[in-house]
């Protein structure tokens, strides 16, 4: 599904240079649960900009569903992302004007999906996400929990390849935490192929394979036993 | 533009941002409500000089016989110039094709006017028909003197308004009464009305009668023409000056004047006059504009301002769709349409709330020289289309900026 060799990525800090990402070299296969681990400063948010598109590498290849990604003009980017990926961030990013059924839509409407159809589609992923009586409610009128399952619900709309989660239950408390872990982890369960930034031991480990990144290198890549969210919940 | 789901994507941010888009159209609307409103009152006074030159026919030639300043084929200086009936005649036919009504005038003097036992201070003035519409005086009862008072010799007067409301205030109507002019009774047939009190002061007798009955001879006092309307105003002042150097010449001839002593026939044109007062209020108008574009500019760089106030609070929301996978023109389209859209409204707001108050209070403006202020339409809409065009161009630049917005920068963490 996702295949990157020898990635290098530098960011420009004035006069000096700073190598972010030093040869990382990585695969996922479809249906994976892969947690990507590190300290701050490791690279792991930046492989995560550079797998979700959003960044573009220096040197090294990145090949997404047999898609090779290079050189996309922002246009071409913005195609791709539609129809790849799905992102789900640490402070949830929902549009605050827009209820969650909205929310969950707008990925559709950048795929011109017709509006009726669009509302079906995103009522269905709440209802999946366990959120159907909350559809009209605005961001503000959610709870932390709520809020990342309707950015979950959000990321699969569009059904993509992939999902790309960054700290996904960073500014969630542990029992909130466990229970997107689950959602997460039955949504993997229906084949989807799933990536997981955190630096949380817990979190990682619910994973099906934990990759640790260090000063810009992969440093450790094992297939882990998953631990189920769903006794804690 | 004619993308319904976009239409609906805008209606929904517009609902939803409520206040800011209250106060975007607001700039705007304020800004062509000044516009429109400054156009306005240019127009109105425009209106209310015209109207003062509505005193008389606008196309009126007037002669006025002075003294001879210079010295011209032996005769002195110092001579002055009288005007008999045979110079009107023969200018009437000289110029035949060119006047459209013409009338030789006569002040009665040294008379006493009484009505019963009042006397009354009233100027008396030997006139022909056509004056009536050199004067451009409205009849308000009866009629003005006619050609069968003329060659009859009509013992009848003609009152303005003030006499009547100062004389015949008793009476019903003055028609049928009858004024004393030095011991010869007039009947009075006709009341007449006149922009300005002093002109209505007066009593009009037929010329024929003042000069047989007041032992006027064949002496006028001065002479006045208009000239047929033409299509345009151009047109009209050409006219006028062929037609006014033509009679001052023929007259300094009859008269043996030199040709550059103005001032013993002056020949006074209220085209030529008007088109000085025209001039002005062009430069007027010019001005209104000068100042209602600064206007337009302001509000554009309002409007420029506040898009990117919006870009700049809606960055991490420009940043979320890029992520769900908006291309940079949809971006782009996104941030102009709902430009346009606030700036199209509000502006067609502000023209039609400013429009309507010109419209009900304009026609009660009554100030010297600003008369019913009013805007044409086609001006104002221009307006409108080129506020939404250039808040268009403001709006671009915000908008290309909101599609640069960097994904990874907008949606860190505070």
């Amino acid at each position: 599904m996702i295949e990157i060799k020898d990635l290098h990525k530098s960011y420009k800090m004035g006069s000096n240079s700073l190598h972010v990402l030093k040869g990382i070299n990585f695969k996922v296969e479809e249906g994976e649960l892969v947690a990507i681990m590190g300290s701050s400063g490791s690279g792991k948010s930046t492989l995560l900009n550079i797998l979700g598109m959003l960044d573009g590498a220096d040197s090294g290849e990145y090949t997404l569903d047999g898609v090779p990604i290079k050189n996309l003009s922002e246009t071409k980017a913005a195609q791709y992302r539609n129809k790849f990926l799905g992102f789900i961030f640490q402070s949830f990013n929902l549009i605050n004007y827009k209820s969650a059924l909205e929310n969950v839509a707008l990925p559709l409407y950048y795929q011109k999906v017709p509006r009726k159809e669009r509302q079906e589609k995103a009522m269905k992923y709440l209802e999946r996400v366990g959120l159907k009586p909350w559809a009209d409610h605005l961001p503000s009128e959610l709870s932390g929990g709520q809020k990342q399952r309707v950015a979950i619900a959000r990321a699969m709309a569009a059904e993509p390849k992939v999902l790309l989660a960054d700290e996904p239950t960073g500014a969630l408390d542990s029992t909130t935490s466990y229970e997107v872990m689950d959602l997460i982890q039955k949504i993997n369960d229906d084949g989807n192929t799933i990536l997981v930034v955190t630096h949380e031991e817990d979190i990682a480990h619910m994973c099906k394979r934990i990759v640790h990144l260090k000063d810009g290198v992969i440093v450790e890549d094992k297939k882990v036993e998953q631990v189920r969210a769903e006794q804690y919940v | 533009m004619f993308d319904l789901e976009r239409w609906q994507e805008i209606f929904d941010t517009i609902r939803k941002n409520k206040l800011r888009t209250f106060l975007t159209g607001l700039s705007v609307a304020s800004g062509i409500f000044i516009l429109v409103i400054l156009l306005g009152f240019g127009q109105g006074m425009r209106n209310g000089i015209e109207n003062e030159f509505k005193q008389d026919a606008s196309t009126s030639v007037w002669v006025w016989p002075g003294v001879t300043s210079k010295e011209y084929k032996g005769l002195n200086p110092g001579r002055r110039i009288q005007l008999v009936n045979e110079n009107y005649d023969k200018a009437s036919a000289m110029f035949d094709d060119d006047i459209e009504y013409g009338s030789a005038r006569i002040f009665v003097r040294g008379i006493s006017v009484n009505y019963g036992k009042e006397a009354l201070i009233y100027g008396v003035q030997g006139v022909a028909s056509d004056f009536q519409f050199i004067e451009n005086a409205k009849m308000v009862e009866g009629r003005f003197i006619n050609y069968q008072d003329e060659v009859s010799n009509g013992k009848v007067a003609i009152i303005g308004n003030k006499i009547k409301k100062d004389v015949f205030g008793e009476v019903d109507t003055p028609i049928g009464e009858f004024i004393d002019i030095s011991g010869i009774p007039f009947k009075v047939i006709g009341v007449f009305k006149e922009m300005e009190d002093r002109e209505e002061e007066r009593i009009y007798i037929p010329i024929t009668t003042a000069q047989r009955t007041f032992n006027g001879g064949n002496r006028l006092n001065n002479l006045s023409f208009t000239l047929p309307p033409r299509e345009n105003f151009d047109e009209a002042v050409a006219q006028a000056i062929d037609f006014k150097n033509g009679l001052r010449e023929y007259l300094q001839q009859t008269h043996t004047i030199a040709p550059d002593d103005t001032g013993a026939i002056e020949v006074w044109s209220a085209m030529e006059e008007a088109k000085r007062y025209y001039g002005l209020t062009n430069n007027i108008k010019l001005f209104f504009w000068f100042v209602g574009v600064c206007t337009i500019i302001a509000g554009v760089v309002g409007v420029s301002n506040i898009m990117m106030i919006v870009v700049k609070e809606r960055t991490r929301e420009i940043g979320i769709r890029k992520a769900l996978g908006a291309k940079p023109w949809s971006i782009i389209g996104m941030i102009l349409h709902e430009a346009i859209f606030v700036t199209a409204i509000s502006g067609f707001g502000g023209l039609i709330f400013s429009m309507a108050l010109l419209e009900i209070v304009g026609p009660n403006v009554e100030v010297d020289y600003i008369m019913n202020p009013s805007v044409n339409f086609n001006v104002a809409f221009s307006t409108v289309i080129v506020l939404i065009v250039a808040g268009t161009l403001a709006g671009f630049v915000p908008a290309y900026r909101a599609a640069k917005v960097k994904v990874i920068e907008s949606l860190r963490d505070e």
